[in-house]
């Protein structure tokens, strides 16, 4: 599943892995601001801006082509859009739309290639985010590979029961069934965040999580803010002086 | 010798009505190692949650002597380790290091101790290598490992293992008895597993209907509860 | 089935700097609500609620025609947890999907909370507030799960349609009829999951209050308020929209202004976070 590769990937070891993660995220966010208001020659913009993003994938020692092809989820529904605009009489719109969104895209997904969710989360922690949501955050990522193998064992168990049937009936059968099976697993959920409370008072929890380690924020980590905040917006500079 | 753990009278009702015990006694010596036996719903997990009180009924229960009240309940957590059944639950920090050393870290541990104590313990249950490592990535026998030995670090007097194989192969049920069996605490354990029964205890309680039915050595429950699916009563063999 | 996560490069800066700067506030002072009145299981319990709502897109159920939909939650969520803890919850989840899945872009972010998780959310209980406790319970829950998918879809079609996104009028009717079906199912669907759920566990379904948070029944029929002139807006005159945003983008600055906008959103937006983030802690502990 998705979410496993991305986590593997995460976990590796390269000089874009071992970057503070509030370095990283500034640099996201400038060269997602950078690609969201640009306007003018995004033809040659959009080519400068995936090679300096396949270049940090290079670096991170990442496979480039699988994560080219991951990015890639998002063009279906940009494509649509592209489709519409196209027809609306408006092509150059869908080009910026399919370019900008798979940019974007691919940028968040660097990032996240680059950095374990935890840490990421604890980084947007010091830029400000509420706690509380970045924990329930956390609990949300960890029990995801739980409760989704929980969701596979009953999906298979639902098939088993006859979903060969195709009459009305047996739609409304199935109907049913799927929500007797999101039932079930809905107040296993519940259950199973009731153990987790409790293994947690077990261990004497008092009240607020503490971290193991303390994130430095270390020159290079400086070094590298500065030069991949400063990239894209020199790689717009240049694109757009060039194409005056 | 004070027992470790001593309770009498136990009754707990749950929430919606149903009586899960109904006046258990029962006592931890030092040094100890017992299991618990008894059909599923006999009231043996609702008994172990009672004793670092994460429920509370009536009747009493003492650890070292010292009652399980709202007062106590920092230093009961201390003494009594709970591994529970799904390791799933019991891990939920993202990393194998950070979950062994939620506990040290809640005792006021400061992060160096903390760091090194959840080392020691993670080399006590011979999974150092797993240290940075995510709890989801790991084997079930591993998980289970890690759990132990998060709890194995707060160093308690008395260790919890409720179904402790249940989702374990044979090989993992095995080195599981090998590594409980080295560590010195008292242990009760929770389970329907006879040879690891076998291996680790030498009493035998069997819960029925939130009673303790009877007490004596694990051959002796086993065979008279006709408690054995693999030898003896097994009407499948007929 | 039919949902709109909307990536990034797609709102025009005004629409997901403003959507931005909506969010914050929003969300920071539901993490507060949601954590405060509650003991600590509140953290574990909306995270694992999240991945529950994740895995259950999983489990298909039967639309006709060899199509399938899944469940969407946020209203299910809402009449399980309670709205705010709901909000919370989808913004989670929102996040994760934007971080994890490419799933919704980052500075949409505040677009797609606004959208789904708060008045998404908001919308999907009022109906429930206000009848789940009379005989029109069954209707006042369908009702529920349909109100929260068009709202959210409504929203983000508007968004969309503010930020420049061409769109002939056949389009827009078709999508209209996309999200009413959507609406529907996911009404259907969480009729059918909460009397499943309640003959499981009853007490995991709350019993709906009338007279709950003012301010959240007001935000609640503020959103249904703005998806309806939303809808009668788009259907009626998607041109004239168009017109409005072509004349403000007619006027392009140069690059520089606009990303100085954008920045200056985002400076503002920060501020705002921490500010609220002050007050909050400041108030827990005191």
């Amino acid at each position: 599943m998705h979410h496993v590769v991305l986590d593997r990937w995460s976990r590796g070891n390269s000089p874009v892995h071992r970057r503070d993660p509030r370095a990283k995220i500034l640099a996201l966010a400038v060269f997602l601001i950078a690609v969201a208001t640009a306007h003018r020659a995004l033809l040659l913009l959009a080519p400068g801006l995936l090679l300096l993003l396949a270049a940090t994938l290079i670096w991170a020692r990442l496979p480039l082509a699988g994560v080219l092809a991951r990015a890639a989820v998002v063009v279906p529904f940009a494509g649509v859009f592209a489709l519409i605009s196209g027809l609306a009489g408006d092509p150059a719109r869908g080009l910026s739309l399919m370019a900008k969104s798979y940019l974007s895209a691919l940028a968040v997904l660097v990032v996240g290639a680059t950095t374990p969710l935890p840490a990421l989360l604890r980084g947007f922690e010091m830029t400000g985010v509420p706690r509380f949501l970045l924990i329930v955050g956390q609990f949300l990522y960890r029990y995801l590979f739980v409760i989704s193998e929980e969701a596979q064992h009953m999906r298979k168990a639902a098939a088993a029961r006859g979903a060969a049937a195709r009459d009305w009936m047996a739609r409304d059968l199935r109907f049913r069934a799927a929500a007797g099976a999101l039932g079930v697993l809905f107040a296993r959920s519940h259950a199973r965040a009731e153990d987790i409370h409790r293994a947690m008072l077990s261990r004497g929890f008092v009240g607020h999580f503490q971290p193991l380690e303390p994130i430095r924020f270390r020159r290079s980590d400086a070094a590298f803010a500065v030069l991949a905040s400063l990239a894209p917006i020199l790689v717009r500079i240049a694109v757009e002086r060039a194409a005056r | 010798m004070t027992p470790l753990i001593e309770v009498r009278g136990l009754c707990f009702r749950y929430e919606d009505g149903t009586a899960a015990l109904r006046g258990v006694d029962f006592r931890l010596d030092p040094g100890e190692t017992v299991v618990l036996f008894g059909p599923n719903g006999s009231g043996k997990t609702t008994f172990v949650l009672h004793l670092n009180g994460l429920l509370s009924g009536e009747g009493t229960v003492r650890v070292c002597g010292l009652p399980v009240d709202k007062r106590n309940i920092p230093e009961i957590r201390r003494k009594v380790g709970i591994v529970f059944q799904d390791s799933d639950s019991q891990l939920f920090m993202p990393t194998v290091l950070e979950d062994v050393a939620f506990g040290l870290l809640n005792r006021g541990f400061d992060r160096a101790a903390a760091i090194s104590r959840a080392q020691a313990a993670l080399a006590t249950v011979g999974m150092s290598a797993a240290a940075s490592r995510a709890p989801y990535h790991l084997s079930a026998g591993e998980k289970k490992r890690v759990a132990v030995a998060g709890i194995v670090a707060m160093e308690p007097e008395v260790l919890v293992l409720d179904e402790p194989t249940a989702s374990l192969d044979p090989p993992g049920q095995r080195s599981l008895a090998e590594l409980v069996s080295h560590l010195p605490q008292a242990k009760i354990l929770v389970t329907h597993d006879i040879p690891f029964a076998l291996a680790l205890c030498q009493r035998a309680v069997f819960f029925q209907g939130g009673v303790i039915a009877a007490e004596g050595t694990v051959e002796d429950i086993v065979s008279r509860f006709d408690w054995d699916f693999s030898f003896g009563g097994s009407k499948l063999r007929h | 089935m039919y949902t709109v996560h909307i990536p990034d490069g797609f709102l025009s800066t005004p629409v997901w700097v403003s959507l931005d700067a909506a969010a914050a506030p929003a969300v920071a002072w539901m993490s507060r609500r949601a954590q405060r009145g509650f003991d600590q299981a509140q953290a574990p319990l909306l995270g694992v609620m999240g991945a529950f709502v994740f895995a259950a897109q999983m489990v298909n159920f039967p639309v006709g025609a060899g199509t399938t939909g899944h469940l969407l939650g946020g209203a299910l969520l809402a009449m399980t947890l309670g709205p705010v803890s709901a909000s919370v919850v989808m913004t989670g989840i929102l996040a994760i999907q934007a971080l994890v899945f490419q799933d919704g872009g980052l500075l949409a972010l505040g677009a797609n909370v606004v959208n789904m998780a708060v008045l998404g959310v908001l919308a999907g209980y009022l109906p429930y507030a206000l009848w789940g406790g009379t005989r029109w319970r069954k209707v006042s829950i369908f009702a529920g799960g349909a109100l929260s998918v068009l709202v959210s879809a409504v929203l983000a079609l508007s968004e969309l349609l503010f930020s420049g996104v061409r769109m002939p009028a056949s389009v827009l009717s078709v999508s209209l009829v996309l999200f009413l079906v959507s609406a529907v199912l996911e009404g259907a669907i969480t009729l059918a999951v909460l009397e499943s759920l309640e003959r499981l566990q009853p007490r995991l379904v709350r019993q709906p209050e009338a007279g709950g948070s003012r301010a959240v029944g007001v935000v609640a029929v503020v959103a249904v308020l703005l998806a309806s002139v939303g809808v009668l807006f788009a259907s009626s005159a998607p041109d004239a929209i168009q017109q409005i945003t072509h004349q403000s983008a007619a006027g392009t600055g140069t690059w520089l202004s606009k990303s100085g906008a954008g920045l200056a959103g985002i400076a503002l937006i920060y501020g705002a976070c921490l500010a609220i983030g002050r007050v909050a802690s400041r108030n827990r502990s005191a």
